[in-house]
């Protein structure tokens, strides 16, 4: 099953403004892995992501998908093993109802309609939201926007899932909800967050990102608690593993 | 204030209503998109200063309005809304066309006043009819019902777009509006001044958008061809919806009711 590594070579990008993006980033993601992608705002985590189904392309430097290099000849294959859910749903929802919308990937692979429809409801029922189908999307809440959004993509049968920010905006009891659905998913899975608390709950391995370059790629656990390292790249220890200051408090008093 | 987010979501309210279940809601969107098509080129064939012939015509969103259990103070909400567009078109006619054309007893009306009289009448009939369309099937099933009578598709699909994202630029625009009435600390909430560099902002980050729907489009293999998946069929029930509405609009519009009747009555009285 080798067609589900993702492999990016001293990738390196420079914004059309002339503001450089990436420096040099490479990593290897094997298959089945759940990898997060952290860094401060403007680590260029999104610019990563979209190099990863060549909607951008790296002045240098290579990704591969599965046993190939990321070409223009094979971008369509590409696209569809590498699905993308992006950060605000108001941008991936694009279509008039619910069912459009999932529908518009499977269509675009040229499917039958009973087929498309099958797939369709598959797709909806495993996020949890096949009530919804005929609702026009802006009616939905951010949560069940961004579980549409993810039935979206599962509806073309992916290999790799690449999220970018899926719990930003979202109430606690969605964010768990959501969490819990993607642990559940066997795909590759490439998370872009800042909520490093969900990076600890869903992905074994952490990379972290810093002004373009990787500034640390290992065990999710090992990294979350290298203070340093996190205080170097503008970040912080999840709040789970942060002393608790109402207890630290409660114990002093004792 | 502005009031741009409420008008947005009494737009989305059409939705709703198209939700609903009656007989005419069930019907094929075709036959609904035909009935109402006939219904506007009847209603707007009338020369100029017609008035009375226009009056029967008001059956239609009434019966309509009355089966698809709509709510008519709303529709007719609506149709204020955007009512200074035909006062606007009409407004210079009775100062153009001075000519009496009605005599009651002293008092004459001048033939300005009667087609200005009768283009308020035209657009409350006509747009009262496409409101009842939209409320009764709704803008996606239109569209569809556009493209099925081949409707070329590029432009389906910029109205689909167009309804998709008019809420969200619409919230977007309210959002800058309050950030800006926040900020403004006298009783005008945007001044001509601020308008500007926020129409600007909100133009570009709407081609902002645009790039990002387009690239979530790509994504999911968007080769220049928008496929929908519309089940629709034509019955009984459609054909005797559309031929029945067709024939009476041509009745209507070759016969004067309201004179022949006008008629009638004066020739009983004598």
């Amino acid at each position: 099953m080798s067609h589900h590594i993702v492999e990016a070579v001293d990738l390196q990008y420079t914004y059309p403004d002339g503001t450089a993006g990436l420096k040099g980033v490479s990593f290897r993601i094997s298959h089945g892995e759940s990898v997060a992608i952290v860094g401060e705002n403007g680590a260029v985590k999104s610019t990563l992501l979209l190099h990863l189904n060549g909607y951008l392309t790296a002045a240098q430097g290579t990704v591969r998908i599965g046993d190939y290099p990321l070409t223009k000849q094979n971008l369509k294959a590409v696209r569809r093993s590498v699905g993308m859910v992006f950060q605000n749903p108001d941008d991936q929802l694009f279509m008039p109802t619910v069912f459009d919308d999932v529908a518009f990937g499977p269509l675009n692979l040229g499917l039958a309609k009973e087929e498309v429809v099958l797939t369709v409801n598959r797709a909806l029922e495993t996020v949890g939201v096949a009530h919804l189908k005929q609702r026009p999307p802006y009616k939905l809440s951010q949560g069940e926007k961004r579980a549409v959004s993810i039935a979206t993509v599962l509806a073309m049968s992916p290999d790799i899932l690449v999220m970018d920010e899926p719990t930003s905006s979202l109430d606690p009891r969605s964010r768990r909800r959501l969490i819990e659905l993607l642990k559940t998913f066997r795909h590759t899975k490439i998370v872009a967050t800042h909520d490093l608390d969900m990076a600890l709950d869903l992905c074994e391995r952490t990379i972290v990102l810093h002004q373009g370059r990787i500034t640390a790629d290992g065990p999710t656990q090992k990294i979350m608690r290298d203070e340093e390292l996190l205080r170097s790249s503008s970040l912080e220890k999840p709040l789970r593993m942060q002393s608790c200051p109402v207890c630290a408090g409660e114990k002093k008093a004792f | 204030m502005n009031n741009i987010g409420a008008n947005s979501f009494n737009i989305g309210y059409l939705d709703t209503l198209a939700c609903g279940d009656s007989v005419l809601h069930r019907l094929d969107p075709r036959a609904k998109l035909i009935a109402t098509l006939m219904f506007i080129v009847a209603v707007v064939s009338f020369d100029k200063y017609a008035l009375s012939q226009l009056t029967p015509f008001f059956i239609y969103p009434i019966v309509l309005i009355s089966l698809g259990g709509l709510p008519a103070g709303y529709l007719l909400k609506k149709v204020l809304l955007v009512s200074p567009f035909a006062i606007l078109v009409g407004i210079f006619n009775p100062l153009l066309d001075k000519e009496i054309l009605i005599q009651f007893g002293s008092i004459g009306i001048a033939g300005g006043w009667i087609s200005f009289m009768s283009i308020l009448l035209r657009f409350v009939l006509t747009v009262t009819a496409a409101l009842i369309l939209v409320s009764l099937t709704g803008f996606n099933a239109v569209c569809g019902a556009l493209l099925k009578f081949g409707m070329p598709r590029p432009f389906v699909m910029q109205l689909l777009f167009f309804y998709r994202y008019i809420f969200v630029l619409t919230d977007e625009a309210e959002r800058m509006v309050r950030a800006g009435s926040f900020r403004s600390f006298n009783s005008r909430a945007v001044g001509f001044k601020t308008f500007i560099p926020l129409t600007g902002t909100l133009l570009l980050r709407t081609l902002e958008r645009a790039e990002r729907i387009y690239h979530a489009m790509c994504c999911r293999g968007f080769d220049g061809h928008i496929r929908i998946i519309r089940a629709m069929k034509i019955r009984h029930q459609e054909i005797i919806f559309t031929l029945g509405w067709t024939f009476l609009f041509i009745w209507l519009r070759c016969y004067n009711i309201p004179l022949t009747l006008g008629a009638l009555i004066t020739g009983v009285l004598k």
